[in-house]
This record gives C-alpha cells, sequence and structure tokens, in this order.
C-alpha cells in the first residue's frame, strides 16, 4: 500500500470509530468513558486529515489549499479503484 | 447541511466484474429493505420527534444510510465495469441494460423501481421506532441472503461490514426505543402520542 493509500486507511480506521461512539453518545450522553474515547480520536483525525491535505490533496473542497489548482476534481473518485 | 466526504466508509475494492451478483446486489441500492429507503425513512422521521438523542440518532443514521447507498453503489460499479456484450447477455445483466447501460440507477432485483411506498414517516414515535427495528432486521436478511449468494470474497467483505452495521443500527434503535418508554405512562405507553398531543402525561 502506498503512503497515500495509508494515510487514507487511517482516516477511514479513525471515522468508523468516531461514528461508531456517535450512534452511541446518542442514547448514552452522558457516558464519560465513550466521551472520553471521542475526544482521543477526534484529536487523532484533525492530525491525519491535515496531514492529509497537506501531502494528497482535500477529502473535502473546502480543504483544497493550493492557490495554483483546484486539486478537487484532481484525485480519484472513490468508487474507482 | 451535509458535506461530502471523497472517501468510502469502508472499502470496496472488487477485481472481477460478475454482473449476475450485480443484479442480487442492486435490491440493496433501490429495493424494499435498501439503504435509500433506510436514509430517506430515517431522514424523513426525525423533524417531529419529540426528545433530542431521537432526533440526533435519526439524523446520524440517516447520514451513515447515504454512505451505505454509496458503499453498494461502488460495488455496483465495480460488478458491471468492462463487461463484453456476451458477458451482459449471458448473466441476464441484459434487461437492466437496455434502459440504464451500467449506469447506477434504483431498482429492486426483480426490476421494480425505487419507491417511497417502501418506508413510512408515521410521526408517531412509537409507531416509527419500531418500523425502524423491523427495516434493520429486514436488511440483515437480505444480506445474509446476498451472503448465501455470494462466493467473491471482495463482495463478501465489504457485504458483511453492512451487514453488520444492520445489527448496531438496530441495538441503538432498541435503545431509542426504551429512551421514549422511560418517559411516557408506563401503564399505558400509548395514552397519548408525545409528536403530537399536548401536555402528553409524563411518566406515572
Amino acid at each position: 500500500m502506498n503512503p497515500q493509500s495509508l494515510l487514507m486507511k487511517k482516516i477511514m480506521q479513525y471515522d468508523f470509530t468516531l461514528k461508531e461512539l456517535n450512534l452511541y453518545l446518542d442514547t448514552h450522553p452522558n457516558c464519560r468513558r465513550a466521551l472520553a474515547m471521542f475526544q482521543k480520536f477526534r484529536k487523532l483525525r484533525e492530525d491525519a486529515v491535515r496531514e492529509y491535505n497537506e501531502k494528497f490533496g482535500p477529502i473535502t473542497p473546502e480543504q483544497n489549499i493550493n492557490a495554483q489548482r483546484w486539486q478537487w476534481v484532481d484525485a480519484p473518485f472513490p468508487w474507482e479503484v | 447541511m451535509w458535506q461530502y466526504e471523497k472517501k468510502l466508509q469502508y472499502p470496496v475494492k472488487i477485481k472481477t466484474p460478475n454482473a449476475k451478483l450485480a443484479k442480487v446486489i442492486i435490491s440493496q441500492l433501490g429495493g424494499p429493505d435498501g439503504e435509500l429507503s433506510a436514509s430517506l425513512r430515517y431522514l424523513n422521521q426525525r423533524y417531529v420527534m419529540p426528545y433530542s438523542e431521537v432526533k440526533g440518532l435519526l439524523t446520524d443514521i440517516g447520514t451513515e444510510e447515504l454512505a451505505h447507498v454509496e458503499m453498494i453503489s461502488a460495488i455496483l460499479y465495480q460488478l458491471t465495469k468492462d463487461l463484453t456484450i456476451d458477458e451482459i447477455k449471458e448473466s441476464g445483466f441484459d434487461t437492466y441494460f437496455v434502459d440504464h447501460t451500467t449506469g447506477i440507477y434504483p431498482v429492486a432485483a426483480s426490476g421494480a423501481p425505487f419507491t417511497a411506498t417502501y418506508f413510512q414517516s408515521k410521526g408517531d414515535i412509537i409507531t416509527d421506532l419500531h418500523e425502524n427495528l423491523a427495516a434493520e432486521q429486514k436488511a440483515r436478511t437480505t444480506y445474509d441472503n446476498i451472503l448465501r449468494l455470494a462466493d467473491d470474497p471482495d463482495v463478501r467483505d465489504s457485504i458483511k461490514f453492512l451487514r453488520q452495521r444492520e445489527i448496531v443500527h438496530y441495538q441503538r434503535f432498541g435503545e431509542a426505543l426504551r429512551l421514549t418508554t422511560d418517559r411516557l405512562n408506563s401503564r399505558n405507553f400509548y395514552a397519548c402520542n408525545p409528536a403530537f398531543d399536548k401536555n402528553c402525561p409524563k411518566k406515572r
């Protein structure tokens, strides 16, 4: 796996963890343990997404930081393998 | 509002096209217990929910279902890529091909186009949550049936992920139903509809 796919895989794993915690917290909004895990993975995700944006481009349109090129349209869409 | 992220919720990487398999998996896009009806069911139901936990849950599961629509569509796209005309004829995919080529269009495996009659939004929290519990189990059964029909390990891997999500959503909807009945009169949960009736009596 190339460095870009590896970092994307990491982001997908963090996002899955956050989504699971999100649904759990919807019905357990006072669970301190889940809240602590959410904070931990939120930070990990934030750092990984920033690294991805700087090295490989945007995951959402507003993350396009390149002033020369609208990179949003460059990377393949996720259904293309 | 929503924002698109250029990634799938879980990877879909299918090496071997298989139009015959696409013909059955398409039911989880446009069929009676598919991901599109799931998403529309929850995102429409959420507005009149009387409890914020349930509004949140319906919003967040309804949003996840949109990501599942995309995963199913990616599976269909990859299963029908680079097919020859002979493969299209032999697989029985020709009946879809004639109307849509290899474009993604929401139909059931039988060919019936997607319809909003596949889901309900009843404006009653107990009724809607029971509909959702049933919907998650029906989708789980459909995924079980797809796993009985699919041999390709690449396809099975993504389908198993989606199947597992049905079970998690069922669990969360069960908790939402408990949160709801905890707030109602335990001698008669149906004494009133907290999404409509004013001064719905609290638990006695």
